[in-house]
């Protein structure tokens, strides 16, 4: 009996332990975001007080000034067109090129893969003035156009390897079944593997909208009125001279708002396609 | 049947000429996210009515990412822009390489002799004007008139560095956080740079000799950082290798700094009830001066160019003319308050009225005056420019031994050691880019 109740009374003991730690690193991750929040409704004097007031009289003025100030739909909507965009394009191509690359391996396979990974080791910026150059010359500077091919193909090596690694799981026996039914390449893919591998899929596609939405290094040096999406929304806000962290902290909220709710909506088939791979 | 057809056709293409005589011009104008530059969009509807033809498209992003972006747009002849703001460091080396349309043969109602000196050479190469000063701004003293007249002090008209150390020193109240001085320490070419060159110069120290050799081995550089080291590590705040201008401007609203020597633009923060805790106890004075007072105070102008890839030139030329015209000062003081006029840049501004409701403007307009970018140092110097030196290595060059400095400040290295590194750097460039 003490024996049991020792046992239950470390269970007991663990379960807690646990919970603390998930709740600690939950709110260590969560501070930035809930700091950015509180300080959007704040005033200016509010924002950069020390110490920082927690408990505070809650104000607009944020929030209206940048409604004023900025046309915040046409950047959500310029956001919204090139990470969708992008994704869109994205999967179409790494569905096909991981399709082939996983079902009909050949000995360089492996090589592809690993090269189209390197290219993400390349700082972002050793390309840019070849990359402005193209953009100049055909015409793509400052267009969701551009905006998308781009986003497409720096994110394509993550969604190629992410499509290949839940392809890779698929037993090769349901697609030999399926052949001897009759089923060629488009439809293998849509009738087997896609509702097999829709938990991963739907992994991939959330990743891509979430670095589509969040890159600012390409949006911000390859585009200026017209087709600016959010991250440069929150860039016209960061000030040099003047203290205006409060307006910083609102456009900030506004712009990440959007993909945080997207996200919460989304943690299920997110969660279940980053842990429990392909096949369950 | 012909007749009316014939009447019709002409009928049309009259009010399609029509249309096209006044077919909109678009224009792009990159700016910084500065208050006045704010305000400037803000009041865009105003310049949008009384030119229809005219839309304006606004780019507004942080100094680095614009200049990052302006110069790769200039550079490449993107020609995403029609109208850029830039600095009084780019516009004759922009100018110069033919990067930027010249402004000459400007209206007679825009007074351009009206416009501060110093500020029209700064933004020309040649005699050629590049640019149109939107504001200007020199750096000078701030400081609490509530805690000087506590100890019993007083701040004089132009303080010497050494006096300000001994005042720093009688207010310097950490376990209160009051701390004696605030001054830049991030590190950078605009940042720490602008603030230790001017006490560089007032030092008698310069960047180069004549032959453009660098000066960091010099007794006067040496003085200066150990100065600048020790004045800041006794008396200023903690961690102040990470602060700029933003980092010291909540400092001081917060009551946190006894003095801060910083940008005159901040005259109008620091007294404006709305950001600051001590907007009724601020006093201003010179920037501190030492063995000399050339180059004490620096001299910078955010200005409104034209890059010679535009398309759309004579509207952006309508716009600049506009936008740093005695007409839109009127506008601004009409609509924000007198407090709130672009300054530095036009001596017209600096009328009684202005004089009299901002508190900061006398001592602006004498820093503004006392400021020569072509003479700012005690010994000649082959350069132009009061914190910095218009040549386009400096920006890599006063980054690079910003970060030394910083670390000295920081203690992660020493002054000899900083001061060496930044003498072997600074030669290693500047000879690699042929100037010995």
């Amino acid at each position: 009996m003490n024996q049991e109740y020792r046992y239950h009374l470390i269970r007991v003991s663990q379960f807690w332990i646990r919970t603390a730690m998930s709740w600690f690193v939950a709110l260590l991750i969560f501070f930035p975001i809930a700091w950015m929040l509180l300080t959007s409704f704040k005033s200016e004097i509010e924002a950069f007080s020390t110490p920082p007031s927690i408990f505070f009289k809650p104000t607009l003025e944020n929030y209206i000034l940048v409604d004023e100030r900025s046309d915040y739909f046409k950047f959500a909507l310029n956001s919204v067109i090139v990470s969708f965009g992008s994704t869109l394009l994205g999967m179409l191509l790494a569905v096909l090129a991981a399709y082939s690359m996983a079902f009909f391996e050949t000995k360089r396979t492996q090589a592809t893969l690993l090269w189209m990974l390197s290219t993400k080791m390349l700082p972002p910026v050793g390309v840019l003035v070849p990359i402005y150059l193209l953009f100049r010359d055909f015409g793509l500077l400052d267009t969701r156009t551009g905006l998308v091919i781009l986003y497409t193909l720096m994110n394509m090596p993550i969604m190629v390897w992410m499509v290949y690694t839940y392809f890779k799981e698929v037993p090769t026996e349901i697609l030999e079944a399926a052949r001897l039914d009759g089923a060629y390449a488009v439809k293998e893919i849509i009738y087997i593997l896609l509702p097999i591998c829709k938990g991963g899929l739907a992994a991939t596609v959330l990743l891509s909208l979430i670095l589509s939405w969040n890159e600012a290094f390409w949006s911000l040096n390859l585009t200026t009125a017209k087709a600016a999406p959010l991250t440069a929304l929150i860039a016209s806000y960061s000030s040099p001279e003047g203290l205006f962290w409060a307006k910083l902290s609102a456009v900030s909220t506004l712009a990440c708002a959007p993909i945080l709710v997207f996200g919460w909506i989304s943690q299920k088939q997110l969660v279940r396609g980053l842990s429990f791979g392909a096949v369950k | 049947m012909k007749k009316s057809q014939l009447i019709s056709t002409l009928t049309y293409t009259a009010i399609a000429s029509a249309q096209l005589s006044f077919a909109e011009t678009t224009i792009t104008i990159g700016t910084v996210n500065n208050g006045d530059m704010i305000r400037m969009q803000g009041l865009s509807a105003e310049f949008e009515n009384r030119h229809p033809d005219i839309k304006l498209e606004w780019v507004v992003l942080e100094e680095n990412v614009l200049r990052q972006k302006l110069t790769n747009d200039i550079a490449t002849k993107g020609g995403q822009f029609d109208v850029m703001t830039i600095g009084m460091y780019e516009a004759p080396m922009w100018g110069k390489k033919g990067w930027l349309n010249e402004l000459s043969d400007l209206p007679e109602a825009y007074d351009l002799i009206d416009i501060f000196p110093a500020i029209r050479d700064g933004l020309s190469n040649d005699g050629k004007l590049y640019g149109l000063p939107f504001y200007g701004e020199s750096s000078v003293t701030y400081y609490r008139t509530d805690q000087f007249d506590q100890a019993g002090l007083e701040m004089p008209e132009q303080p010497t560095w050494t006096q300000v150390k001994e005042f720093a020193m009688k207010l310097h109240n950490p376990e209160k956080e009051q701390y004696g001085i605030c001054l830049r320490g991030k590190a950078g070419w605009g940042e720490n740079m602008a603030l230790i060159t001017t006490m560089s110069n007032a030092f008698g120290a310069r960047w180069f000799n004549p032959e453009w050799k660098p000066e960091f081995d010099g007794g006067a550089w040496r003085e200066t950082l150990s100065f600048y080291v020790d004045l800041l590590g006794k008396y200023g705040p903690p961690g102040a290798s990470g602060n700029g201008f933003n980092e010291n401007l909540a400092l001081f609203n917060t009551g946190k700094c006894a003095m801060w020597v910083d940008a005159s633009v901040a005259g109008s923060f620091v007294t404006d009830p709305t950001q600051s805790k001590v907007h009724e106890n601020v006093g201003f004075a010179l920037a501190p001066m030492e063995v000399t007072s050339n180059g004490a105070g620096w001299l910078w102008t955010w200005a409104l160019a034209i890059p010679s890839s535009s398309d759309a030139v004579s509207a952006a030329r309508t716009f600049v003319t506009w936008a740093t015209s005695k007409e839109y000062v009127a506008l601004v003081a009409s609509t924000s308050g007198i407090k709130n006029v672009p300054p530095g840049t036009r001596a017209s501004t600096y009328d009684e009225k202005y004089l009299t409701e901002a508190p900061f403007a006398e001592i602006t307009l004498q820093a503004m005056g006392n400021a020569d970018p072509i003479n700012s140092t005690k010994n000649p110097k082959p350069y132009v420019g009061v914190q910095f030196v218009g040549i386009p290595e400096f920006q890599a060059i006063g980054t690079q031994v910003g970060k030394l400095f910083s670390g000295a400040l920081a203690g992660t290295s020493n002054v000899d050691n900083a001061l060496k590194a930044a003498q072997e750097y600074t030669s290693r460039q500047m000879n690699r880019a042929g100037y010995f």
